[in-house]
């Protein structure tokens, strides 16, 4: 009888153990599993903006680090010192307003360039065989894998004066003198388009390959011609794949660097290229800091954007 | 109906054209013996011998792989939890910002980035004394840090592709959290944290921008050395260089293509015969 209470009595303190031990397991576990790469985003991801915000309104100084963000005031006492004179400079020197106009408006035209090149593509690859399918896919990713520097590197000997197109063109002789395809704004069109054509690819793609194939063939029944089919069936059924292609390639684009520094001319202005050299040659971080802030306020819209949709892909796939 | 198949033909031959065109390029002339690089002077290999003689390229190329062997191994680890978060947590206090901080380092611009890691870096060394200088550790956590975003979306969109009864089946029966985890749902996410390992090295491997804020005196990535040479102008070892990483990608993508397909075909098989068991 006793024996029995004190064995039912272990067993449920056992099972109770077992229980709070599965209960705390699971909680901490699920505490972890939600708090190591939150916190790893919020230090690294999150917080560096607020410093550069902080540092953005900061005066420039001759020391190392050169910016002065805390007023010693003796005493163990400091100021923060609040100063928009970066942004009032960004505001007056007008090379920085064109670069920005200059940046948004390369970053456009090549995103509508990219989706010209890139809509047949996808929908090409969409429509193929499954066995193609996979293949022509690999085709598109596989470049993305190699290097991205000297993917653009190559374009300066394929359009230099002497390079590849302008020797083929003189050798046809459909030209007496090389034509000026590189260092202008001309090559960067091709370095963006270039680079970032598998950007544009691949959500056209994932979204064409959901499309019901018997929505163009009702159409089709109906006496719709193919061409206007597409108009008003493919194209509008596609507009989320549009937005997140176009989106992955002119936010990134917007602020691009290397492809400027390398294909582009001396006159070809853009932001990216203007805050590293605010950096890098001028070391002039507060303002450095400033370019950046103003560059995402420009983007904060097209991002957030690009987050929804990502949100929901997330969500439906 | 039969001309857009021509027109869809035509297109994808250009766009596909597009793509290969200057990497064949840079392949055919990292075989000129001419120094000038547009023109045909022989075939030669010479680039390639001054390419393995030249010691920057080579101390670069392996603090680069050391680099992007942590931050493959670290960006999978955080990348998956991030992306087990999204998918299978449901909604939890601040999801809208995590998911904010997971998906926006995919699209910015990478010298807002590179800049802001770098002053976060220099005023923690000013605060806490850490980290000491910058060099291979900065750029290893700026590199998983925007390589676990990468991770997190493949995994996150494998985990949503994939029906969750199985988990829920071997919850029911009992088991763990953490052991539905281990046996169930990683050997199913297996190839997506594969192709994010490769991917995160190759994204680590090929960065410019970013490593160039954050690295210091001394600690050069093969992207920065490249780049200081290829300003100067075109240099036929680079080419040899492309061609190098160009045929060592293509191996690694095509091996990680087949052996994935054989897995899925597979699993597949095992799928169907336990079925006709069944039967």
């Amino acid at each position: 009888m006793l024996d029995d209470a004190l064995q039912a009595e272990q067993a449920s303190r056992q099972g109770f153990a077992r229980r709070l031990a599965e209960f705390l397991g699971s909680r901490a576990g699920r505490g972890l599993v939600i708090a190591v790469p939150y916190l790893w985003l919020a230090v690294f991801f999150l917080l560096p903006f607020v410093i550069v915000f902080a540092i953005s309104l900061s005066e420039a100084a001759i020391a190392r680090p050169p910016f002065k963000l805390l007023e010693d005031l003796g005493y163990g006492l400091y100021q923060v010192t609040v100063n928009f004179g970066n942004y009032l400079f960004l505001l007056t020197d007008s090379l920085y307003a064109v670069a920005y106009l200059n940046s948004v408006k390369i970053a456009a035209i090549s995103t509508v360039i990219a989706l010209l090149i890139g809509y047949p593509m996808a929908y090409g690859i969409a429509r193929s065989g499954p066995a193609w399918r996979n293949v022509l896919l690999l085709l598109i990713i596989l470049p993305f894998w190699t290097s991205f520097l000297l993917r653009v590197y190559a374009w300066i000997g394929i359009l230099r004066d002497n390079g590849l197109i302008n020797n083929l063109l003189l050798g046809l002789g459909v030209i007496d003198q090389p034509l000026p395809l590189l260092y202008n704004d001309f090559s960067v069109y091709i370095g963006i388009v270039y680079s970032y054509l598998p950007f544009m690819v691949l959500p056209l793609y994932a979204n064409l390959e959901r499309l019901d194939p018997s929505l163009l063939e009702a159409s089709a029944d109906l006496g719709c011609r193919p061409w206007k089919t597409f108009l008003t069936v493919t194209l509008p059924l596609s507009l989320p794949g549009i937005v997140a292609g176009c989106l992955l390639v002119f936010i990134p684009a917007v602020g691009e660097f290397v492809i400027p520094a390398l294909l582009g001319g001396p006159d070809t202005l853009m932001i990216g290229r203007v805050l590293w050299n605010e950096f890098f040659s001028n070391r002039d971080w507060p303002v450095a800091s400033a370019v950046a802030i103003a560059m995402l306020v420009l983007l904060v819209v097209p991002i957030m954007i690009f987050q929804r949709y990502q949100m929901k892909q997330g969500e439906r796939a | 109906m039969r001309r857009r198949s021509t027109f869809l033909l035509m297109a994808m031959c250009f766009g596909f054209a597009f793509l290969y065109g200057p990497i064949l390029s840079l392949i055919v002339y990292s075989f000129n013996e001419s120094r000038l690089v547009t023109v045909w002077g022989g075939f030669s290999t010479k680039w390639y011998g001054e390419l393995l003689r030249d010691e920057q390229v080579l101390e670069a190329a392996l603090l680069s792989l050391q680099i992007g062997v942590v931050t493959a191994t670290a960006a999978v680890l955080l990348g998956t939890l991030a992306g087990l978060l999204l998918a299978r947590f449901g909604r939890f206090r601040g999801r809208l910002l995590f998911s904010g901080m997971v998906s926006a380092p995919l699209v910015m611009p990478e010298v807002i980035t590179g800049l802001s890691l770098l002053l976060l870096f220099v005023s923690a060394e000013e605060l806490i004394g850490w980290p000491s200088g910058r060099g291979m550790d900065t750029i290893t956590i700026a590199h998983i840090t925007f390589c676990m975003a990468y991770v997190a979306v493949i995994v996150q969109s494998r985990l949503s592709s994939l029906d969750d009864s199985v988990e829920e089946a071997a919850m029911d029966l009992g088991a763990r959290p953490a052991k539905v985890f281990l046996v169930i749902t990683l050997p199913i996410i297996a190839p997506a944290l594969i192709s994010g390992w490769l991917l995160a090295f190759t994204l680590s491997l090929d960065d410019l921008v970013i490593a160039s804020f954050v690295s210091g005196p001394g600690s050069s990535t093969l992207p920065m050395v490249i780049f200081s040479k290829v300003r100067l102008g075109v240099s036929p070892d680079i080419n040899a260089l492309a061609t190098i990483i160009i045929l060592i990608v293509t191996l690694f993508v095509v091996i990680a293509g087949v052996m994935m397909s054989r897995q899925e075909k597979a699993r597949a098989r095992d799928a169907q015969q336990a079925l006709q068991a069944h039967d």
